[in-house]
């Protein structure tokens, strides 16, 4: 079997496995031993992809493509560019950790592991697919399973959540549907066939009227997903009630779906759409990211706060894939990984937190680093690594943006520049906001003195999860090449 | 004529056996052992639709009259499986409450005679036939409907049913009248070929296609739907909402495409008007719903503007997406009514209230039902998403692209009211959840195969492509 089409039949094996455990401890043993593989096959996908980078120059690598619907010339069709191996290693991270942060999952264990891995098969899927059809099956099938798992297993507002959440979510992919069937009614307008495929439609010169109306649709389709203003109010709600290991998931990766598919199937297929409404993005976008930090600044639950940093960060991710630069490009991709990896140690950090203390509030919260200093320590490194500061990824992230943002010198993509620059120093605002009140200062609350120490799983978590975060920040290259070198067919197709 | 031409008619005459042998099981056998004759309708039932299956020559009979090609054989065979599958998950009702009361027998000679007028009706090669068969088919639904005697709501359902369907056959029957004076002919193979676009013939077809929109339950020939299938015993809801309206969706789409063809500048722009209230008011008035008969009963009505995504394209690719989606929405609306009739027969309850916790006292039959859910609402992998999204690729194909988008609106209303069931069975713990029940074999046996058709007939490419090259035909 090819290495790709493993990273969706090994969690349909991981799935099957599970319907067979009794209980939380094998439901817990079994996901981690998947995680591992899975984990284990991407970065062996890594290498696999280096080596036969150096001998193979094809836009998409370990291509598989089997017809499934011969009428409508729909194939199962898989390949990967350093974009999709990035992010599908930043995935098997993230799942492992999720598992490792959900080792105590006391109420219906299995569901709960089947509903996660589905979920994971459903974003490995997106990411290795190049067929629009097959694409669209994952999207869906990586979203749908956020209701029950929001539902069943958050706390709060939970059906309110889950049900905001999965409305605007499957809306979005419902019109990302008319996007797709567009794009595919117009893909045979050099005289080839009807097609799906991504790497065949991108040779098409599709008509100009057709990309100005299937633009939007395509982008907005996305977009919702990559939590763009005014259309993040899932996200907020979303997170706050979903427990610790979807969040995670969700912020992590869900969300990465948005920026990726904008990127592959919206700009890369409809370059010239792209251009047309680039700047009513800009300004959304740019919205977003000021809004994000704004909003982010004045809440007390710490979820909330992460949720709207996380609106903040991705509207990053959209404004600097529509500044239709390189160096952009390749700032809105890294932004993607360390954004994945930074919201999802916060979100396992909040879950601690939340688990010891029993409040999310940070007004009822106060001196954490005397009683749990672990945890308290490493909220203050994926605090700094948020607000940019160098040697952490979010700073090789937010340069390369920002320097390829001001590489456009319109006065319209000025101002949208500095609009979205000025959103770091706010984020510097939150983020110590944040650790003052809650980690500095007296403790508040007597209980609090006897907090439980970490765990060896939450240890664990929390380190799968830094070291990538660390890694990007200090040695930033080998990443940055993976990326680059894959930007390619896009700088053709597109600018 | 030869009498092994006859043979064309296989699926009718050994219907009609069935139905003679069980006049005559309910004659001879005693009354204290009357259940066996439901064990013996489902094995002759079984046989007849395995054996419904071998290959049947493509010809005419009777100078026209009646008619057969693989299309019609194909989906003569999917109606067998569905009625089939119906009678399983009815077996454990009819033997609780009908066989006692001796009326075992009847319930399955009325149904196999509606399904015999169903035959007749899409085999139909003149307006005569497709009538005859189209009464055969509704009169004893009226019957079923009002079936549980003793129940006021079910005797209410059979009157608004009959009264209700004779008015629609009436005004069809008008209408046909109205295209034989125009045409001077009533066989299909005629009117195809003098059909011109008179005041006359247009006002006949209105008037025709209003009956044929009354079984599918378009909008706005909707009313008598939600009373109907709350009142009726499930498994004749589920037939209404299954069988009926499948072969009915599918006479119309063939009429449509063969014979009425000349009036498309007509039916085009009025099946893009039917289809967009249909989708719209089902939907709108599933939200509210609170009864899981009259909830399925409204989700069923919006599942039938989908249809007309397909029928108004007029083209093969309309045909193979119209059926394909029949045939899913058959299996998936199937699972979804046999969970409601087999907690309804164990527990009596029918309300989504009462499913509240489901999941954690029935796991099996909330799984079941999410999955047909799942698919009624288009979520992949299973069927439904594939059946809705190639009917969106042919509405697409000629480039009603603005339908598209409403039909994608009404697909994200109609989610909200799906998870509402999900969220009742598996996010609410609930005051006192049905407590854990196992189903007899021939509920499973039933359940299973609808579960079998929904997670298969999607991922299954072939069968596309099969139902594609039956396409043909039409076009």
């Amino acid at each position: 079997m090819d290495i790709l089409t493993l990273f969706v039949v090994v969690p349909v094996l991981v799935i099957l496995a599970l319907i067979f455990t009794k209980d939380l401890k094998q439901a817990r043993i079994v996901s981690m031993i998947g995680g591992l593989i899975q984990l284990g096959i991407a970065i062996n996908l890594l290498f696999a992809y280096f080596r036969e980078r150096a001998v193979n120059d094809a836009v998409m690598l370990f291509t598989r493509d089997l017809v499934w619907f011969e009428q409508f010339n729909i194939h199962y069709a898989i390949g990967v560019d350093g974009i999709s191996v990035a992010l599908i290693l930043l995935t098997s991270i993230v799942v492992l950790a999720g598992v490792f942060i959900s080792w105590k999952m006391q109420d219906l264990p299995k569901e709960f592991f089947i509903a996660l891995i589905v979920l994971a098969s459903g974003v490995y899927g997106f990411f290795i697919s190049i067929d629009l059809f097959t694409m669209l099956v994952f999207y869906e099938i990586a979203v749908i399973p956020m209701y029950l798992l929001i539902g069943i297993w958050g706390s709060g507002n939970k059906e309110y959540s889950a049900m905001k959440l999965t409305l605007m979510l499957m809306g979005a992919s419902a019109v990302l549907m008319v996007g797709i069937l567009g794009i595919y009614f117009n893909s045979d307008a050099d005289g080839g066939a009807l097609t799906f495929n991504i790497l065949e439609i991108a040779q098409v010169n599709i008509p100009f009227e057709a990309q100005k109306l299937f633009f939007p649709l395509t982008f907005m389709g996305f977009a919702v997903l990559g939590a763009l203003f005014p259309f993040h109010t899932w996200s907020p709600d979303g997170h706050a009630s979903a427990p610790t290991a979807v969040s995670m998931l969700h912020a992590g990766v869900l969300m990465k779906l948005g920026g990726y598919g904008i990127f592959r199937v919206a700009m890369f297929l409809l370059p010239a759409g792209a251009l047309e409404w680039s700047w009513f993005f800009i300004i959304l976008s740019a919205t977003g990211v000021i809004y994000g930090a704004f909003a982010a600044l004045r809440q007390t639950d710490l979820k909330y706060i992460n949720a709207y940093a996380s609106v903040s960060h991705l509207g990053m991710v959209t404004f600097a894939l529509l500044m239709l630069n390189k160096t952009a490009w390749n700032g809105a991709i890294l932004q993607s990984l360390s954004h994945g990896f930074m919201t999802a140690l916060f979100f396992a950090l909040i879950g601690m937190i939340y688990g010891r203390t029993h409040t999310r509030d940070i007004t009822k919260l106060g001196g954490l680093l005397k009683v749990i200093p672990f945890i308290s320590v490493v909220y203050v490194i994926a605090g700094m690594a948020l607000l940019g500061l160098p040697g952490f990824s979010g700073f090789v992230a937010e340069m390369n943006i920002f320097m390829g943002a001001f590489q456009q010198d319109s006065m319209f993509y000025r101002i949208a520049t500095i609009v979205s620059i000025s959103a770091i120093v706010v984020t510097a605002v939150y983020v110590l906001r944040v650790v003052g009140i809650m980690l500095m200062g007296p403790v508040k609350n007597e209980a609090y003195n006897q907090l439980e120490a970490t765990t060896w799983f939450e240890k664990t978590g929390i380190a799968l999860l830094l070291i990538p975060i660390i890694g990007i920040g200090v040695a930033p290259l080998w990443i940055s090449n993976l990326i680059m070198e894959s930007l390619q067919p896009f700088i053709q197709g597109v600018l | 004529m030869e009498l092994s031409n006859f043979l064309l008619m296989r699926h009718e005459i050994s219907l009609l056996a069935i139905i003679l042998l069980l006049i005559i099981a309910e004659i001879a056998i005693p009354n204290n052992r009357k259940s066996s004759i439901l064990h013996l309708a489902l094995l002759f039932f079984g046989i007849h639709t395995a054996v419904g299956f071998l290959p049947l020559a493509e010809s005419f009979l009777f100078g026209g009259m009646f008619r057969s090609n693989d299309m019609i054989h194909f989906f003569k065979g999917v109606l067998n499986i569905g009625v089939f599958t119906l009678l399983l998950q009815s077996a454990e009702w009819l033997e609780k409450n009908m066989v006692s009361q001796e009326r075992g027998t009847e319930f399955f000679i009325l149904m196999f005679s509606s399904l015999l007028g169903m035959y007749f009706m899409i085999s139909a090669g003149d307006f005569l036939m497709f009538f005859i068969g189209m009464e055969l088919s509704t009169l004893p639904v009226a019957a079923l409907a009002a079936f549980e005697i003793i129940k006021r709501e079910s005797g209410e359902a059979g009157i608004k049913f009959i009264l209700s369907a004779a008015l629609a056959s009436g005004v069809s029957l008008f209408g046909i009248t109205m295209l034989y004076a125009t045409n001077g002919s009533i066989y299909f193979e005629d009117v195809l070929t003098t059909l011109t676009a008179g005041n006359l013939t247009i006002l006949g077809f209105l008037l025709f296609f209003a009956g044929l929109a009354f079984k599918i339950s378009l909008v706005p020939f909707h009313f008598w739907t939600a009373d109907v299938y709350e009142g009726a015993p499930i498994g004749i809801a589920s037939y209404l909402s299954v069988i009926s309206k499948g072969a009915a969706a599918f006479i119309l789409m063939i009429l449509l495409f063969t014979v009425l063809k000349p009036l498309m500048y007509i039916w085009e722009p009025m099946l893009y008007v039917l289809a967009v209230a249909t989708m719209f008011i089902g939907n709108i008035f599933a939200l509210r719903q609170e009864n899981m008969k009259r909830f399925l009963a409204y989700s069923s009505i919006a599942q039938a503007g989908f249809i007309l995504l397909g029928l108004m394209t007029g083209t093969q690719l309309g045909t193979a997406t119209v059926v394909y989606f029949v045939t899913i929405y058959i299996f998936s609306n199937l699972a979804a009514f046999g969970v409601v009739q087999a907690i309804s027969t164990q527990t009596g309850k029918e309300n989504m209230k009462d499913y509240e916790g489901l999941y954690r006292t029935n796991p099996k039959l909330s799984l079941v039902m999410m999955l047909a859910l799942f698919s009624l609402a288009g979520i992949p992998p299973v069927a439904g998403f594939f059946g809705k999204f190639f009917l969106f690729t042919a509405a697409a194909s000629e480039g009603f692209y603005l339908l598209v988008f409403l039909a994608v609106v009404n697909v994200t209303i109609s989610l909200y009211y799906y998870l509402l069931v999900i969220r009742a069975m598996f996010v609410r713990k609930g005051e006192a959840p049905i407590p854990f029940f196992e189903n007899k074999l021939y509920m499973r046996l039933g359940l299973l195969i609808t579960v079998l058709g929904i997670l298969a007939l999607g991922l299954y490419s072939p069968l596309y492509d099969y139902i594609y090259q039956l396409g043909a035909v039409l076009n």
